[in-house]
């Protein structure tokens, strides 16, 4: 029988979540015993080769870009995962959604006080340039999602508990351990 | 200012319990209550700034900066909708020249929406600077607008005053009363003191179980037994127990209090005087919300002639029994009908509800026993003890005695208030009410039921369908779930003080559900998951309005299943409803470039 293919991405999010999929330490070995990895930041696959079982998903989407991968995701991916805080609410890059994208901008490229040298008072927009949305997105308002793993980052244990149960079909082990926050 | 401060400070004695009246003071005076006013509030009744700032920030009449000279506040309830409110919104902001949530620049008039003022029937209506204006056009806004521009004084705005004790000297209203029918236990002729003679006669004992006999039960909503709530004040051991009698009458749709203070105002307060003579108090408070303080000038003037003729104050009527009542204006808080709210709230406090236990009647305001009655269920009480509670017993059902004040409004030819008997099929109320073309009626508000012709059949009592009053009759002309449902849940939304996160968070994401099906976007997951999220919130809240915010959606789907089902999609399992054009419009246009999708 092959082995069950994951793809992964980042979105909007910091890689934090990935980091703490490394965090599975020496049992990083098992995993690639168990499944085969496609597109994804681990293999450094760039484009969908096969039509993959797990997808998961690292960050919300804040820009057309992040969309375009999500939809992509949903579209090569039997089961899509929410991975962390961002992909599942949006996290810290939705804090602006408070404010206006227009003055976002602004902030950002005109009148930030990182701004140090913008005279010409460019605006980036190339067209090769995502296009960046009204606000930030958790995933599940874009696509379908099918199954969510909080934390910021979830813990490397929870990341391992839920692929052994999605590859086995057990249920998922979840200690107190593994999903207390504080 | 400083001055203008302290004397209101001293008025209330520097009474940190009196932060309600103090606020209203300073407001009344400034227009206002600032920065400057509340460092001196705060340094007055030796409190923090922000417990000042907590209090005033609370409530929706309250206000830190200036509102206008004259001060629109146009309800916003499903039913003003239905009659017209948005052609008469548009109007003000039309001749006023600014927007709703806004002052005019040269700080004029202000506009801004309210929740129900308890004029359902006689909508579109507003609150300018306290003075109720009702069945408002766009024609009278022109009219409005241009007196205020010419400096008038609101009061000489008001052309026609309503019937009955509307027209008095001291309310001088444009409201009508719209009673249809009347009963023969309330609204019906009182000679003042009959009940209260009879009771002070009794041990105070005695008066309990009377009330007890009657089964009668609280008229808010709950319906909780009367008699075994002040039984239970009296077994409770405090220093000195308080009746409350609540006035706040917040239910979009209800208006029945309305009625009772404007014609029965010593019938209330006798009930008052009765229950506190039964509980062994010696003060009562009545809480008004603050849409009727337009009656407050009367009320007092009331309760000066109660005094007067030794029905309040000092060994009344030479029983040996003192007894007074005082009247605190509420600010505009839906959640202060909750009773451990209004406790809160005439402590000067935000009117968050309590956790119970302990329940008020252990440690109530000020944390001694107190009683929170229902005005109508007070006013019941004076003609059990007048009459006796075999008397009142004959009327209504088994399980819900005596009548019951409804508040009929919508789609209907004579809205008004109906004295019913409990037990009177919601069939009868629409014939009654002259209502021929119904697609729904919700009793009992937007926290009740709303239910359709096949249960028309049903009857309004505690067995079936409860209610505190509120009928609103939805015509067969009106998109249910966008013109009624979707307004309920923004009221819902607008008042939760926000203590517990469920429904501070749930009903703004359930309403995003809601609009996305509006939308087109629907599909069944949708439907599945706003049951399932109301089913939480009924679990997860603490007060009445939290557990019940979900009902409108929860009953609408329980009861017009097919209407949701006619809007969602069926093709599909999933539509996330969203838009890349729309996300990327204002970005795009902002820096430059032209969409590429």
């Amino acid at each position: 029988m092959s082995k069950p293919i994951v793809a992964t991405t980042s979105l909007a999010g910091c890689f934090g979540c990935h980091m703490s999929l490394l965090d599975i330490d020496e049992r990083i070995l098992e995993l690639i015993e168990l499944v085969e990895f496609n597109k994804s930041p681990v293999d450094d696959i760039k484009v969908f080769t096969k039509q993959c079982d797990i997808g998961l998903i690292e960050g919300g989407c804040c820009n057309s870009e992040n969309v375009h991968v999500l939809k992509e995701f949903r579209k090569n991916c039997k089961i899509l995962v929410s991975l962390g805080e961002c992909a599942i609410m949006g996290g810290l890059p939705a804090l602006r959604n408070g404010i206006p994208v227009k003055e976002c901008l602004q902030e950002a490229y005109l009148d930030g006080p990182t701004v140090i040298e913008n005279s010409g008072k460019i605006l980036p927009n190339d067209d090769e340039l995502p296009m960046i949305l009204d606000k930030v997105y958790p995933c599940h308002e874009i696509v379908k999602i099918d199954y969510y793993l909080p934390g910021c980052a979830p813990r490397a244990d929870l990341i391992w508990n839920a692929l052994i149960a999605l590859v086995t079909g057990d249920e998922l082990k979840l200690p107190y351990e593994v999903v207390k926050f504080d | 200012m400083r001055n203008a401060v302290q004397n209101i400070l001293k008025k209330f004695g520097n009474d940190r319990g009196r932060l309600m009246d103090i606020l209203k003071g300073v407001q009344s005076e400034l227009g206002f209550v600032n920065e400057e006013a509340k460092k001196l509030i705060a340094e007055g009744l030796d409190m923090s700034y922000v417990d000042v700032e907590q209090t005033l920030s609370f409530y929706h009449f309250f206000t830190d900066s200036s509102r206008g000279k004259y001060t629109v506040y146009l309800n916003n309830s499903a039913v003003a909708e239905m009659m017209g409110r948005s052609d008469v919104a548009a109007a003000f902001e039309r001749e006023a020249g600014c927007k709703f949530g806004s002052v005019t620049e040269d700080g004029l008039i202000g506009l801004y929406d309210t929740s129900c003022i308890g004029m359902n029937d006689q909508e579109p209506a507003a609150i300018i600077n306290g003075k109720v204006f009702t069945n408002l056009t766009s024609y009278d806004v022109k009219d409005l607008v241009a007196a205020m521009r010419s400096g008038k004084v609101v009061s000489d705005l008001i052309t026609k005053y309503g019937d009955g004790k509307n027209s008095d000297g001291l309310i001088k209203a444009m409201v009508a009363n719209n009673i249809r029918k009347s009963g023969d236990v309330l609204l019906t002729s009182h000679k003042a003191g009959e009940g209260m003679v009879k009771a002070l006669d009794m041990e105070p004992a005695e008066v309990v179980d009377i009330v007890k006999a009657s089964y009668l039960r609280g008229r808010g909503g709950a319906g909780f037994p009367t008699g075994l709530k002040w039984d239970f004040c009296r077994k409770s051991n405090g220093e000195v127990n308080f009746v409350l009698c609540n006035c706040d009458e917040g239910e979009p749709g209800t208006f029945k209090e309305r009625i009772l203070l404007t014609e029965y105002p010593e019938l209330v307060f006798e009930g008052m005087i009765i229950a506190g003579y039964a509980i062994e108090a010696q003060e009562g408070i009545l809480y008004l919300r603050e849409e009727y303080e337009y009656m407050l000038a009367y009320l007092e003037a009331v309760l000066k002639g109660m005094r007067e003729n030794n029905l309040l104050g000092e060994n009344i009527l030479g029983k040996g029994f003192n007894y007074d009542i005082r009247i605190q204006l509420g600010a505009g808080a839906y959640v202060c009908g909750e009773e451990s709210a209004l406790i809160e709230s005439c402590e000067g406090k935000r009117g968050e509800p309590r956790n119970r236990p302990p329940f008020p009647v252990q440690k109530g305001y000020m944390q001694q026993p107190s009683v929170v009655n229902n005005a109508e269920t007070l006013a019941s009480v004076v003609k059990i003890l007048k009459n006796g509670a075999d008397w009142y017993t004959m009327r209504g059902s088994r399980e819900s005695t005596g009548t019951k004040l409804l508040s009929v409004s919508g789609d209907c030819k004579y809205p008004g208030v109906y004295e019913i008997e409990w037990g009177i099929r919601v069939r009868d109320i629409l014939d009654m009410a002259g209502a021929d073309d119904v697609q729904a009626v919700q009793v009992g508000g937007p926290s009740g039921e709303c239910i359709g012709p096949k249960e028309f059949k049903r009857t309004i009592c505690f067995e079936d369908l409860p209610t505190g009053g509120s009928i609103i009759i939805i015509g067969n002309k009106r998109n249910l779930i966008k013109d009624v449902v979707l307004n309920f849940i923004d009221f819902f939304i607008e008042e939760s003080c926000g203590s517990c996160a469920p429904c501070r968070t749930l009903p703004p994401i359930m309403k995003n559900r809601l609009e996305k099906i509006l939308n087109g976007h629907g599909v069944m997951q949708d439907v599945k998951d706003l049951e399932q999220w109301g089913a939480k919130m009924k679990m997860a809240n603490r007060c009445g309005l939290g557990q019940t915010a979900a009902n409108p959606i929860l009953s609408t789907i329980r009861n017009f299943r097919e209407k949701y089902e006619e809007l969602i999609r069926k093709d599909v399992d999933f539509d996330s409803g969203f838009d890349l054009a729309a996300a990327v419009a204002d970005s795009c246009e902002y820096v430059g470039r032209k969409p590429n999708l």
